[in-house]
């Protein structure tokens, strides 16, 4: 996988980036088959991608190289093919065929991980989670599909040479964990400031290639991917019960026993 | 009956209160057998006997040595041999990546944030900024699921326990990340934060890296201190604090947010809390929209005092 010419070796880094519906509007689940009603909300690039397209991005600062996007998703995901190129990233990758809808999280890295076959790349980076299906499963089952070192839950990234070393946050503090590329990384959102694409960028942005393939060109196995073959099922879905209204007072000196009388009404005091 | 795994969360050999909830889930649907990695079993065992574990496999802690891979490796090797039922791993992100190699590993499906699982393994799941309930299954080979913490209530049953070492022959792929430092950021004598039957958690209102008007009040309730993205940001609170999308998600009774707004990736960290409690000045907060019992003021006023009440009352 692609060391090119010169020292330090330029490196090629593919982002995967995510078209999710905007969390600020209403999310919906579609009522013939139980997967995400695309229609129903404005879709935006997953939050988190744009940590990893940013990371992406400063580790080409650094060792030079190139950024391609990668996205599988519906027309609609070109959005996001666009803001991640007029953040800066070179070109994309665009995987997109009826075949895919309603592919769960495991036939998602199944099917990236078949387009990343056949690309050069020293480094993918991706985000941790997204945020409508929030599994947090694809790095990882990229990188087991892969057969590549996991980096995933990234607070930061050092490459030199060949040597890789993030450090992985945990439940008490973080990990450092050591690799050799090419690898598989996650970042979550402590690792960077994401920029603001300049109206130059915007304006190249629209000159960059991007690159379509359907799932023969990709030789994604279409008996593995999409809802008839998911691994998973949704059985149904409903509104959440909707919470009580609370109780809202204005603090007049006696705000704090006011929330102890709550507190021990609830028998928590 | 089927074994059904389940992967154990411990600190050198203290077991966490979610493997008595897996365990408690797992005796709904088959036999549980209790995944052990590292040391510590010897201590940890009676423990999970009582939770009804009829079996202990034991792995050796080498498999801490490299992430995630290892465990996958170790679960898909036990479940295959005994054609176990399921596996049940706690929603951590890390426990989560672990659900997923190993789901693919078997070749089924994978199930994680679940908040509920029946004896026919539909896992019920709270979305969308819990504000739908779905209930999913797996429809490929053995299901593997991961529980959030705090959604299952434990109950007691006497298990036997019988330790079984397994080990296991890591391939050089699981071997390709290779942890070469644990960096523990300080750790008080507070409940943990994920299992904590309340919490108690600040925000920017509380305006400075003096956090003492957060845990003062989380000490007099016997709570973990949590706090939001942009305490962290500002370097108030560690980062294994922060509760939200990219930080902790809680369930706990009581989740009392103190000079938090309420942005909807904190909420999405903290919404199955059973009761909510907040404290903001601005009444537009977001925040009072999921509170069951709110204040409007200043928190350096509210929980002093709310503090000192409870001292009171006890
Ligand atoms: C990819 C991504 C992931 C994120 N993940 C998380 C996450 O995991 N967790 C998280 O929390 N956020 C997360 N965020 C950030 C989130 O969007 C908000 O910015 C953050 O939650 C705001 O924190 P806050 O409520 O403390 O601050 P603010 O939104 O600034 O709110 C502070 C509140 O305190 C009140 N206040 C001020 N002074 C007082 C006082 N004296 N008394 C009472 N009230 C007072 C104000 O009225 C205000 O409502 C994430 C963002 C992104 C983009
Ligand atoms: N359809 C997709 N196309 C490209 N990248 C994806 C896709 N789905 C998930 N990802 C990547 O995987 C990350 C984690 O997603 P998830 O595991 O679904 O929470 C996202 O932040 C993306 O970077």
């Amino acid at each position: 996988m692609g060391v090119q010419g010169g020292w330090p070796p330029a490196m090629n880094i593919v982002v995967l980036v995510k078209q999710v519906p905007d969390t600020a509007t209403e999310r919906k689940l579609s009522s013939d088959d139980k997967t995400l009603d695309r229609a129903a909300s404005d879709g935006v690039i997953n939050e988190l991608d744009e940590y990893a397209i940013e990371e992406a991005l400063l580790l080409r600062e650094k060792h030079g190289g190139e950024v391609t996007v990668l996205t599988m998703g519906p027309d609609q995901a070109t959005d996001s093919i666009r803001k991640a190129l007029s953040m800066g990233a070179d070109k994309a990758v665009h995987v997109n065929d009826e075949a895919l809808h309603g592919s769960d999280a495991l036939q998602t890295a199944y099917a990236l991980s078949r387009a990343l076959g056949r690309m050069e790349f020293d480094l993918v980076v991706l985000g941790s989670e997204s945020t409508d299906a929030r599994t947090g499963v694809v790095g990882a089952a990229l990188a087991e599909y892969l057969e590549l070192p996991q980096l995933t839950l990234a607070g930061k990234v050092d490459i030199e040479g060949r040597a890789i070393k993030v450090q992985r946050l945990t439940d008490y503090g973080y990990d450092v964990v050591e690799a050799q590329l090419p690898a598989v990384v996650s970042v979550v959102e402590k690792i960077n400031e994401p920029r603001y694409p300049s109206f130059k960028l915007i304006m190249q942005a629209k000159k960059k290639p991007v690159e379509k393939l359907t799932i023969a060109d990709a030789e994604i196995d279409a008996a593995k991917v999409g809802l008839a073959n998911a691994t998973t099922e949704t059985v149904d879905f409903a509104p959440a019960p909707p919470r009580a209204a609370g109780t809202i007072v204005k603090d007049e000196g006696d705000g704090g026993t006011k929330v102890a009388d709550f507190l021990a009404e609830k028998k928590f005091v | 009956m089927a074994e059904v795994l389940v992967l154990v969360d411990h600190v050198d050999g203290e077991i966490k209160k979610v493997t008595t909830e897996l365990l408690t889930a797992a005796r709904r649907i088959g036999e549980p057998a209790a995944v052990w990695v590292g040391e510590g079993a010897e201590s940890g065992k009676a423990r999970l006997a009582e939770f009804g574990a009829e079996k202990v496999y034991v792995a050796p802690a080498e498999l801490n040595d490299y992430v995630v891979a290892p465990k996958a490796e170790l679960l898909a090797k036990l479940a295959n041999d005994a054609s176990a039922a399921a596996i049940l791993v706690s929603a951590t992100p890390e426990n989560k990546e672990v659900a997923g190699r190993t789901a693919v590993k078997l070749g089924s499906g994978v199930l994680t944030d679940v908040v509920d699982v029946d004896a026919e393994i539909v896992t019920e799941h709270s979305v969308f900024g819990g504000s739908t309930i779905t209930h999913a299954k797996v429809t490929a080979g053995i299901p593997v699921v991961a529980v959030r913490p705090n959604s299952v209530a434990p109950e007691a049953a006497q298990g036997a326990a019988v330790e079984e070492e397994v080990s296991v022959e890591l391939s050089d792929a699981a071997k390709g990340a290779k942890v070469t430092e644990r960096v523990v950021q300080e750790k008080g004598a507070r409940p943990e934060l994920a299992e904590a039957a309340i919490v108690v958690s600040g925000g920017r209102g509380v305006g400075s890296d003096d956090f003492s008007v957060v845990e003062g009040l989380a000490d007099a309730l016997g709570a973990a201190v949590g706090a939001s993205r942009a305490a962290v940001d500002s370097g108030w609170y560690p980062n294994q604090f922060q509760v939200g999308q990219t930080g902790k998600t809680v369930s706990p009774n009581l989740y009392i947010a103190l000079g938090i707004s309420g942005a909807i990736q904190h909420r999405a960290g903290m919404q199955t809390s059973k009761n909510i409690v907040a404290v903001n000045k601005d009444p537009e907060a977001p925040i009072f929209e999921l509170a069951d019992f709110g204040v409007i003021g200043d928190l350096h006023k509210v929980a002093p005092q709310l503090t000192e009440e409870i001292g009171r009352r006890k």
